[in-house]
């Protein structure tokens, strides 16, 4: 319905361009009236007349609707105190459930006039939602029909239009953001008034499988105990520092050897090369990773002896340091270039050797730009999602041994989300809230990171 | 300090110098050679996918066993049982076998084979009565066994077929009745539990609605804000911030985006589960910081000569921008897209959320039906645990890979070939 409304709209708006723009073109052949601005602009300014009113009402009414018809028909629910507001969701969805023919299992025989009125209530709504679309368009194409036969100045209006329309497509960038803490904030504010945050924070025990065990045997306090999210914030760094591990020296190296060393010729194939490390989409790392990384390092440590688990931290932390090399060595060669030649050549004229400037000289000067490089590139490891839910298992193990598994906090995110899930249950509210420290520690680290960039860059340009 | 004293230090700084020097190079080899055995190990484990087996069968297609005549219409035909004919075939391969062993002879071939030979039929009604060969699927574990994907001399009780089915194998090897063709079905199927017949068709179009949906709402929204933040924005408080906002939001771990999709697309504003429309929404979100950022590059790149060469001849800014600036940045503009769009193409971990893991096993054909996408399908594969579902995950990454590889190599074509450089 909306999308043939929407294609509609679109179909006016354009026929609206041609025909503003061929009468002012007749016009002025006619009258030899001189008009303000070019034909074009009067076209553009009936079709945003005609267009823009109408995808605002649509846009707006599309986000009410189903709020109004929520609210009308919960109306007589609302009375009973025994309802609340989960049941009265529950309620809402299975009544539109029965109305779109979707419900499964014996449809609840009450319930079945309310599906006949929010049935009613769509058709009702829909046509006023037409009828208001339709007498919208004709009013405002009348009026700026009006107006361009008063010879307005039609491109100044255009332009001021466009302009609005770029900034709010700006805009939606701080509404991500905003829409993104909300939502996490919303979600975890209830998960919080479940479990307290300190448990949060400092419990050790994670297993919110048992959340849902609330028969007469189980205590509550159980159910607050099992929110203990150090293991994951534990398994988190450790797999992130694993990957360091193996990002830093070999990205660096390659880094200073890609800026200092190599020839343009090997550098326009080894850096793009390279550079596919990072393309190349986590599920596949993630596959590899279980399917041969796991194994193959279990095979070796049955023949020397140690007791490796086929989903290791180790394994995981491996791929993914793998994955963070070229963000590693881009950002380390670019800020090695960006260190002034003057630096260099003058630590060449003391008789430094190559590697005694880089070391000595040029690392000191970009150390800064590195620094950023590596905070970029650990934030990259802590979002990291597909490597470890493949390959660093799902147990909760607070440990310090490598080749056990563990598990981080994106891993239980998706774990606890995967599938059918009812909100309103603190195990879903716990993803939220492991969403939230993400966010926020992701957002630290890369506000400090851009910042040591920038300073960088400033201070050399 | 002497002479020697001098060469000796010398020396150890050149040895430092070649130390230091082969670190940089052995860690470029190291790195490039992690590539090589990823992309080895996937094309070695995948390739196979690409072809599959079956058994020429003589079917004996008998009107009264069917349960149809000449005259049935093709409702008919759909609807009749295929499977006694099947079954007959099936055990006149080795007549006269105890009734144990009758289970595994049914088992040779894949469950989809009574609708092939369905299939078969309505091609060619003349078979009527009369003995046919037919070309039909194998099982997956006869299938891995003909690929050499599994060893047959492990012991009976620990591999998924039996000493009969083997032989029987080999007896159909021998009368050279086994053949491999190229896998057409694993392009086009949708995902099913058998892994003989499931295949990537149904992610292809669901990857391919939702990277539509996600190019339809990111690049327009990302290159207007480009432009408003290049060319508009004024010097204030808003500007800043929201380009402090673009550039953390393409750092923001992609999960998140999926938290957001679950909590706003679905848990708010009630947008169907599964479906392309909200994967490529949430995509959009993630990829709009992505497409602004070489956007606003390219836009930069345009020497200011351009615009003050515009403006001197009267035209307005907008037309400046729109007629001028715009276009010229085109090229630089259209790569990063494709390149946001690769990288939205290769993404799991959001779609994972937002419910696009279900198994879905009809192809999607509008982008409000619920879909898989290719990473997810590597991802619900991989956690299977038939051996036939490793080479099909392989082969739907060596799909995936060649997708991100020819999208990325067109940008880079775009823009070696229409970039125009400027000093």
């Amino acid at each position: 319905m909306n999308i043939v409304l929407l294609s509609l709209i679109v179909i006016f708006s354009l026929s609206c361009y041609f025909f503003g723009k061929s009468k002012i073109l007749k016009q002025t052949k006619i009258s030899k009236k001189k008009f303000h601005s070019l034909p074009e602009y009067y076209g553009y300014y009936l079709a945003a007349w005609c267009g823009l009113p109408a995808l605002i009402i649509l846009f707006f009414w599309s986000l009410s609707e189903l709020y109004i018809v929520k609210i009308l028909i919960l109306s007589d629910f609302r009375t009973d105190p025994a309802i609340d507001n989960n049941k009265l969701n529950l309620i809402f969805s299975q009544i539109k459930a029965i109305a779109e023919n979707k419900f499964t299992g014996n449809i609840p025989q009450n319930l079945i006039p309310y599906a006949e009125r929010f049935l009613s209530l769509n058709k009702i709504l829909e046509l006023s939602k037409l009828a208001i679309i339709f007498s919208a368009i004709i009013f405002s194409l009348s009026f700026a029909y009006s107006q361009i036969l008063k010879n307005i100045k039609a491109r100044e209006s255009v332009e001021k239009v466009i302009r609005v329309v770029m900034f709010l497509c700006a805009a939606i960038a701080v509404f991500t953001t905003l829409g993104i803490v909300l939502s996490l904030l919303f979600e975890s504010i209830k998960f919080f008034t479940a479990v307290s945050i300190f448990d949060f924070i400092t419990g050790t025990n994670w297993a919110p499988g048992r959340a849902f065990v609330r028969d007469a045997s189980v205590q509550t306090t159980d159910v607050e105990n099992v929110f203990g999210a150090v293991p994951l914030f534990w398994g988190t760094f450790f797999i992130a520092m694993i990957a360091m591990c193996v990002a830093v020296p070999i990205g660096l190296f390659s880094g200073i050897y890609m800026a200092e060393y190599a020839s343009s010729k090997i550098r326009k194939i080894a850096k793009p090369l390279i550079e596919v490390l990072a393309g190349i989409p986590t599920v596949v790392y993630g596959f590899f990773a279980a399917l041969t990384v796991g194994p193959f390092f279990r095979t070796i440590g049955e023949g020397v002896g140690l007791n490796v688990s086929s989903e290791s931290a180790l394994a995981a932390g491996m791929v993914m340091g793998v994955m963070i090399i070229p963000y590693v060595s881009s950002l380390t060669d670019d800020v090695i270039n960006a260190v002034p030649r003057s630096l260099r050549e003058g630590s060449y004229a003391m008789g430094a050797t190559k590697s005694e400037t880089i070391k000595k000289v040029i690392l000191p000067a970009a150390l800064p730009g590195v620094v950023g490089a590596v905070l970029l590139a650990i934030s990259r490891a802590v979002g990291e999602t597909m490597i470890v839910v493949m390959a660093a298992g799902l147990g909760a193990n607070l440990t310090i041994n490598p080749l056990e598994a563990s598990t981080t906090i994106t891993t239980q995110i998706v774990t606890i989300l995967i599938g059918d899930q009812s909100f309103n249950n603190p195990k879903t509210q716990a993803a939220f809230a492991l969403g939230i420290t993400l966010f926020f520690f992701t957002l630290v680290i890369n506000v400090i990171a851009l910042n040591i960039v920038k300073k960088f860059r400033e201070k050399y340009e | 300090m002497n002479n020697k004293a001098k060469e000796i230090l010398l020396k150890k700084r050149y040895r430092a110098e070649k130390r230091f020097r082969f670190f940089g190079i052995s860690s470029i080899i190291l790195a490039l050679s992690f590539l090589c055995i990823l992309l080895v190990n996937i094309f070695t484990n995948g390739l196979s996918a690409f072809s599959r087996t079956e058994i020429l069968l003589k079917v004996n297609f008998n009107e009264k066993k069917i349960g149809i005549n000449i005259n049935s219409t093709d409702k008919e035909i759909k609807q009749a049982n295929f499977d006694e004919i099947l079954q007959e075939a099936l055990l006149n391969l080795a007549p006269n076998v105890p009734e144990l062993k009758q289970a595994e002879l049914i088992d040779l071939v894949s469950i989809d084979a009574t609708i092939e030979l369905k299939k078969f039929y309505l091609k060619n009604k003349d078979v009527l009565n009369k003995t046919s060969e037919v070309a039909l699927t194998l099982s997956d574990d006869i299938d891995q066994v003909h690929k050499g994907n599994f060893p047959r001399d492990i012991p009976e009780d620990r591999r998924r077929f039996s000493d009969f089915q083997l032989k029987i194998y080999d007896e159909q090897i021998a009368q050279k009745k086994i053949i491999s063709e190229f896998n057409w079905p694993f392009l086009f199927n949708a995902d099913s539990r058998e892994p003989e017949i499931a295949g990537v068709g149904a992610s292809l179009m669901g990857s391919f609605f939702t990277l539509i949906v996600c190019l339809l709402l990111s690049f327009p929204l990302g290159i207007l804000a480009a432009i408003y933040l290049e060319e508009f924005a004024p010097k204030n408080k808003i500007t800043e911030i929201i380009e402090v906002n673009v550039n953390n939001l393409a750092a923001v771990p992609s999960i998140v985006f999926g938290l957001l999709g679950l909590g706003v697309f679905l848990n708010y504003f009630y947008l169907p589960r599964s479906t392309p429309l909200v994967g490529g929404l949430v995509l959009a979100l993630m990829t709009l910081p992505r497409i602004i950022i070489p956007c606003r590059a390219a836009l930069k790149a345009v020497p200011p000569s351009i615009r003050e060469g515009a403006l001197a001849l009267g035209a307005s800014k907008v037309q400046t921008v729109m007629h001028n600036v715009v276009p010229l940045a085109m090229p630089g503009t259209l790569s990063g897209t494709i390149i946001g769009l690769s990288q939205a193409l290769g993404e799991t971990a959001p779609l994972l959320l937002i419910g696009m893991v279900a198994f879905i096993n009809v192809v999607p054909s509008t982008p409000f039906d619920p879909s898989a996408v290719l990473p997810v399908q590597v991802y619900l594969w991989s956690e299977s645990a038939e051996r036939g579902f490793v080479e099909k995950t392989s082969a739907t990454i060596i799909i995936l890979i060649f997708f991100l590889a020819f999208m990325n190599s067109f940008a880079i074509y775009l823009r070696n070939k229409f970039e125009k450089r400027w000093s």
